[in-house]
């Protein structure tokens, strides 16, 4: 063991979906302050399996902030206490020796929890599927790609929203448990380049059907979402969503 | 328009954003009115500003549009928070909500369920008296230039004598204060109307607005508590 | 066995245009009826799956991830190469072309690469079409940038973030086509086995992750685009998920592995902090553009950085050695990873590595902050800007240009990049091996396809930057479209296929018992254990320099390594549920295998070539040494039942388009 740091952990355990769950205390010494907090979790679970226990089931991938699959409410807050990072980007320096650390799974009712803190977000997944895409074949027989000229701060806006990470960081942090501010992510993405705009209105509307059969709660504009955004989504988008929407009400057609 | 007008949560969205800014509206021209007591002259032209409120038949029509956006802001609001409970199934153990968002925008229902008893106690007091039963000051009419007007005014006297009256109008103004500063700016953003070239000027006038006009109304019963106002 | 590669015949521009003319169709009617499993939904495998339910075709995708959208794709950074001439700087197919060629140490299929460097504009067009927002100039039109081994700008970046740009472009086209029922998509569903029919593919073994149940799925094709193998080092840019396993089953059932000890050494990855290291994290080659590598030139300012006395920034200008602009003075710090990843080693072996345990370089950007900063002050105006007002313009162009590199170099190292320079050490980053493919991308077995970082085709011994992104999308989207087809043309009466056969029960037995294996054992060690002891055998003795003595001890090593770990693994749970410990265990057990293949072909490739470094084999300045008259062959390694005795099969190259000469960057 490198490190010199002792915490105590409170961690939801649950064995699947359909079993209650609990917190559950742990103590855990020898941890690193260059360590990420998956791998301070890394740490506990080398020691839950040496001593005969059932590790902690958590969703991780690519361990530096972009897939988007770690998904830890870390005392209080979604992807813990720092801002504009990840669960993988979180560094155990940003905690104290001694420390009680909550850590709780995503609490939604579109995200069931599947073991201990892996939740499923399938939700995420099916708005995308209901007009997430711009209908146009693969065969890259398009047009040139400089075709069309795009004003660089369309791009560049655009570009800002495409970045979400589709961690669910949102609707786990809103105290409504919505999911706007993915959703709009997507929709301001397409609204703002010119490929986007044969669907618009189309996709607005079925992305916000699926959004609410899903269960997420609805936006009061609280704006927790966007500041525990580990990509710094703005809220810009759901106003620009929340437009979006209505004019495609008004005015169906195209 | 189309049928996903009355079902979504956006447009619960809508709903909440329109009959807010309505009641907006509504806070406004009420608190221009009652302001008429700051001209300290007895009370006349404030009686008189009442007398208009209550015989002007536009005016009176408004009332009735204005129970109804009242009612629709209350139902609508239930809804979304009744809606939102039940998008979180289970509580977490720890939610550290103050570090990300302010108390107050998460304390919509209940700011508005203070505004809402505040308002019974409020309407009790005076509308019920004006337009269904009788006042209760000793001088019921008075009569300016021969003209009789309500003395409104006396009534408001009346009911401000008593402090625990006072206090709960005074509570009901820091509710409706609270209730503002996230609902003006919220309105806005609802509609889709936050750009960030007007983002900076929607919050000042929306902070001014909630700070302003609170302030003015509560400034009513305590001036006329403590006798400021006679 | 004997390969095929089925090049197709004419002159080079002409193979892909001839070949698409003659490969066989399978009418509308007919594609309805036929099924294909596509593994994977990176790049190549969320675009190929799209594509081919786009056609017409029955498809179901399976990922371990969550959802599709994770696929380590994600994390591409830097850029994605195509031959679009944009900038007017004298590209063309064929300059992408010979560039891949040339990067790629002469190691790679002339056709191949040519087919890539043609189809790698509609990349762009399709990308752009879709929506996927790559940075553009001031009058609104795509922008490019520089990439290491290339003398043009050819690469289109969406800020650092290019691969997920990418890949949700790729899985936007996925879920319009699981919108409309065309796709299933299995979430949380590992491959663990291939299931081989009278020689063809005709389905895959695959566990649900959730429940545990093991699941038979059939096919007329099956797609592997599952990825590459870095994490068989246990350390990698490669997301902790990734592995070879898909790919592994495959070779188990026959198909070939090819040069399994290609594998690139990504120049610039923030250094090892602790044993606890989970993973490493890329920092894009992009920043090679405007960041200089250096070490200090005396020795007694690297002891007195390491005792923290010394501040690199402090350091002056003459005493510091940029040693591949001295070098390589033609193309200074944009020379191919792999070269700049030995010259790294090399001057840290030396001892002049910056960090505590000496195996760390500076990448410094002050030079690139202050030409900025003038630029700037030019734009603006300020005639008599001072040092400290360039520095603040400069910052600012900087970091629009890499600001969330900067943010995740911060997070990790807790140092401020823009003002102190980063410090990087080469990390292991892709594999050039893979299954073996011939043009069709399909694998010595009938039926199995294998596209992107999977197969082994198109980058020979060394991929240069944005190239990775490039192959993968046009694997998927404009290439095994095309030639899938030639295969399914005689599938058209096959009918649906049915999963109780005596092959699909096997194979799930197979798989079952392998499972069941593991709770059997007492068990004394997390999988972990062993897999970060593999790691280091293969790091130290198969990494980024490699020698006879050190080879022959790592295949010793690993044998040891897989008798303990059968002996002693412990996995804890059950078959049942959710169980990532039981998964690990199964990804590990084949990257054993493999990296004792990779050891055997690193033993057996007696010359220095891209990413495969032999000490024996180098010049007087160090230089890697090719042995083109001997071992000019794609080595393709089939399995025999035993992992320590695989059966070599070579597919010699032929250049009749380049000529062959000593890669030089100077």
């Amino acid at each position: 063991m490198e490190g010199n740091m002792n915490l105590k952990l409170k961690i939801w355990r649950q064995k699947s979906t359909s079993d209650k769950g609990a917190m559950k205390d742990y103590q855990l010494g020898g941890v690193s302050p260059d360590m990420s907090f998956l791998e301070m979790i890394d740490v506990l679970n080398d020691k839950l399996i040496r001593e005969g226990d059932d590790p902690v089931t958590f969703d991780h991938d690519c361990r530096e902030g972009i897939c988007g699959m770690c998904s830890m409410f870390i005392n209080g807050e979604a992807h813990g206490p720092n801002r504009g990072v990840t669960t993988c980007q979180l560094h155990m320096r940003s905690f104290k020796d001694g420390d009680t650390i909550y850590v709780e799974p995503w609490r939604s009712a579109g995200f069931p929890v599947i073991k201990d803190l892996m939740v499923d977000r399938g939700a995420f997944d099916r708005i995308q599927q209901a007009g997430g895409f711009i209908s146009v074949n693969t065969s890259g027989r398009t047009m040139d790609a400089n075709a069309i000229p795009v004003p660089k701060e369309d791009a560049d806006k655009a570009f800002s929203a495409a970045t979400c990470i589709g961690c669910g960081a949102c609707a786990a942090s809103c105290p409504n448990g919505s999911a706007m501010l993915f959703v709009s992510a997507k929709v301001s993405q397409f609204a703002l380049l010119p490929q986007g705009q044969p669907e618009r209105k189309e996709r607005v509307l079925n992305m916000v059907k699926q959004m609410d059969e899903e269960g997420f709660g609805n936006c009061s504009n609280i704006g927790a979402c966007e500041v525990q955004c580990p990509k710094n989504i703005s809220l810009e988008n759901i106003a620009r969503m929340n437009r979006e929407y209505l004019m495609a009400n008004i005015k169906p057609e195209n | 328009m189309a049928k996903g007008l009355f079902g979504s949560s956006l447009v619960k969205k809508y709903w909440m954003a329109l009959t807010g800014l309505f009641l907006i509206t509504f806070l406004l021209v009420h608190c221009a009115v009652n302001a008429a007591i700051f001209v300290n002259d007895g009370g006349e032209t404030f009686n008189k500003f009442a007398h208009f409120m209550g015989t002007n038949l536009l005016i009176r029509s408004m009332e009735i549009v204005l129970f109804v956006g009242l009612l629709a802001h209350i139902v609508d609001g239930l809804m979304l928070y009744f809606q939102n409970r039940k998008a979180r199934p289970t509580a977490y153990a720890k939610q550290n909500n103050n570090s990300s968002s302010t108390w107050y925008s998460r304390s919509m229902a209940l700011l508005g369920t203070l505004i809402l008893f505040f308002l019974i106690v409020h309407l009790g007091n005076f509308w019920v008296k004006t337009r269904i039963t009788e006042l209760s000051v000793i001088d019921q009419h008075l009569y300016y230039d021969g003209e009789k007007y309500e003395n409104l005014f006396g009534e408001m006297q009346l009911v401000f004598k008593e402090l625990w009256v006072v206090i709960v109008y005074v509570l009901g103004c820091i509710s409706l204060f609270w209730h503002l500063l996230h609902g003006f700016k919220s309105a806005f953003q609802s509609l889709g109307l936050n750009h960030s070239k007007y983002k900076g000027t929607i919050a000042i006038i929306g902070d001014a607005f909630s700070v302003i006009i609170p302030a003015i109304f509560a400034a009513m019963p305590i001036a006329m508590y403590l006798e400021w106002i006679a | 066995m004997k390969l095929e590669s089925r090049i197709p015949e004419g002159s080079l521009e002409q193979k892909w245009t001839k070949y698409k003319n003659t490969a066989r169709l399978v009418n509308p009617s007919n594609k309805r009826n036929i099924d294909i499993i596509v593994v994977g939904t990176g790049l190549a495998g969320s675009s190929a799956a799209a594509s081919l339910a786009e056609m017409g075709y029955r498809v179901k995708t399976f990922c371990f991830q969550d959802s599709p959208r994770r696929a380590h794709s994600i994390a591409a950074q830097g850029g994605i190469n195509a031959a679009k001439n944009y900038m007017n700087d004298g590209d063309s197919t064929y300059r992408l072309f010979y560039d891949t060629i040339k990067g790629g140490d002469y190691r790679a299929r002339e056709a191949n690469v040519h087919r890539l460097a043609e189809v790698s504009a509609n990349i762009i067009d399709q990308c752009v079409a879709q929506g996927v927002p790559f940075a553009r100039d001031y009058g609104g039109l795509l922008d490019n940038r520089s990439f290491g081994g290339t003398q043009v700008s050819r690469t289109f970046y969406a800020a650092g973030q290019t691969g997920q740009q990418l890949l949700l472009g790729a899985y936007s086209a996925l879920s319009r086509q699981i919108g409309k029922g065309t796709v299933q998509m299995l979430n949380r569903h590992e491959m663990l086995d291939l299931v081989v029919v009278n020689g063809k593919a005709r389905g895959i073994i695959a566990r649900n992750m959730i429940t545990g149940a093991l699941e038979r799925h059939s096919a007329h094709a099956v797609v592997l685009c599952t990825g590459g193998y870095g994490n068989v080092f246990y350390l990698s840019t490669n997301a902790m998920g990734s592995n070879v396993t898909a790919a592994w089953k495959a070779h188990k059932k026959g198909a070939a592995f090819a040069n399994p000890c290609y594998t690139q050494i990504h120049p610039t990855c923030i250094p090892v902090s602790g044993d606890h290291q989970s993973k490493l994290t890329l920092m894009s080659e992009s920043l090679r553009n405007d960041g200089r590598i250096w070490v200090p030139k005396k020795k007694e300012d690297v002891e007195a950085i390491r005792a923290k006395k010394l501040k690199p920034q402090d350091i002056k200008e003459e005493d510091r050695d940029y040693y591949l602009e001295r070098r390589y003075p033609a193309f200074g710090n944009l020379v191919p990873r792999d070269i700049a990843s030995r010259a790294a080693k090399e001057r840290c072996d030396e001892g002049y590595g910056v960090n505590a345990t000496g195996e760390a370089v500076y990448l410094d950007f002050s030079s690139a902050i202050v030409r900025y900063g003038k630029a700037q002050a030019n734009v603006k105006g300020l005639a008599n800007a001072t040092h400290e007002q360039l520095v603040e313009l400069g910052t600012e162009v900087v970091k629009e240009k890499y600001g969330n590199l900067f943010q995740m170099y911060e997070q990790i190292v807790a140092e401020n990049p823009y003002k102190t320079p980063m410090m990087i050490y080469p990390a292991v980053h892709y594999t050039m091996g893979g299954l073996w493919v011939d043009y069709e991308l399909k694998t010595t077995v009938e039926g199995c396809y294998a596209c992107g970082e999977a197969n082994f085709s198109d980058h020979g011994a060394n991929r240069l930057g944005a190239s990775a992104l490039m192959q993968g999308l046009a694997d998927g989207y404009f290439v095994l479209p095309y030639t899938i087809g030639n295969y399914l043309a005689d599938e058209i009466r096959t009918g649906n296929i049915s999963t109780d056969t005596p092959e699909f029960v096997e194979a799930e037995n197979n798989v079952r018992q392998q499972l069941e294996s593991y709770f059997k054992t007492s068990g004394k060690n997390p999988v972990d254990y062993y897999h970060r002891r593999l790691g280091k055998i293969m790091w130290e003795k198969c990494g980024m320099a490699r020698d006879e003595e050190g080879l022959k001890w790592a295949i010793a090593e690993i044998k040891k390594l897989r008798e303990e770990f059968f002996a002693e693994v412990r996995v804890p749970g059950s078959m049942q549920g959710m169980n990532p410990e039981l998964e690990k265990a199964m990804r590990v057990a084949d990257f054993i295998d493999l990296g004792e293949l990779m050891c055997l072909d690193a033993l057996d490739r007696n010359e220095s070539c891209g990413g495969h470094f032999r000490v024996e084999f180098q010049d007087a300045d160090g230089e890697a040494l090719r042995k083109d008259d001997e071992y000019n062959y794609v080595a393709a390694w089939q399995w025999t039942g035993d992992a320590s005795k695989p059966n070599l099969v070579k597919e010699p190259l032929i250049y009749e388009n380049i000529k062959v000469q000593a890669r030089s960057y100077k």
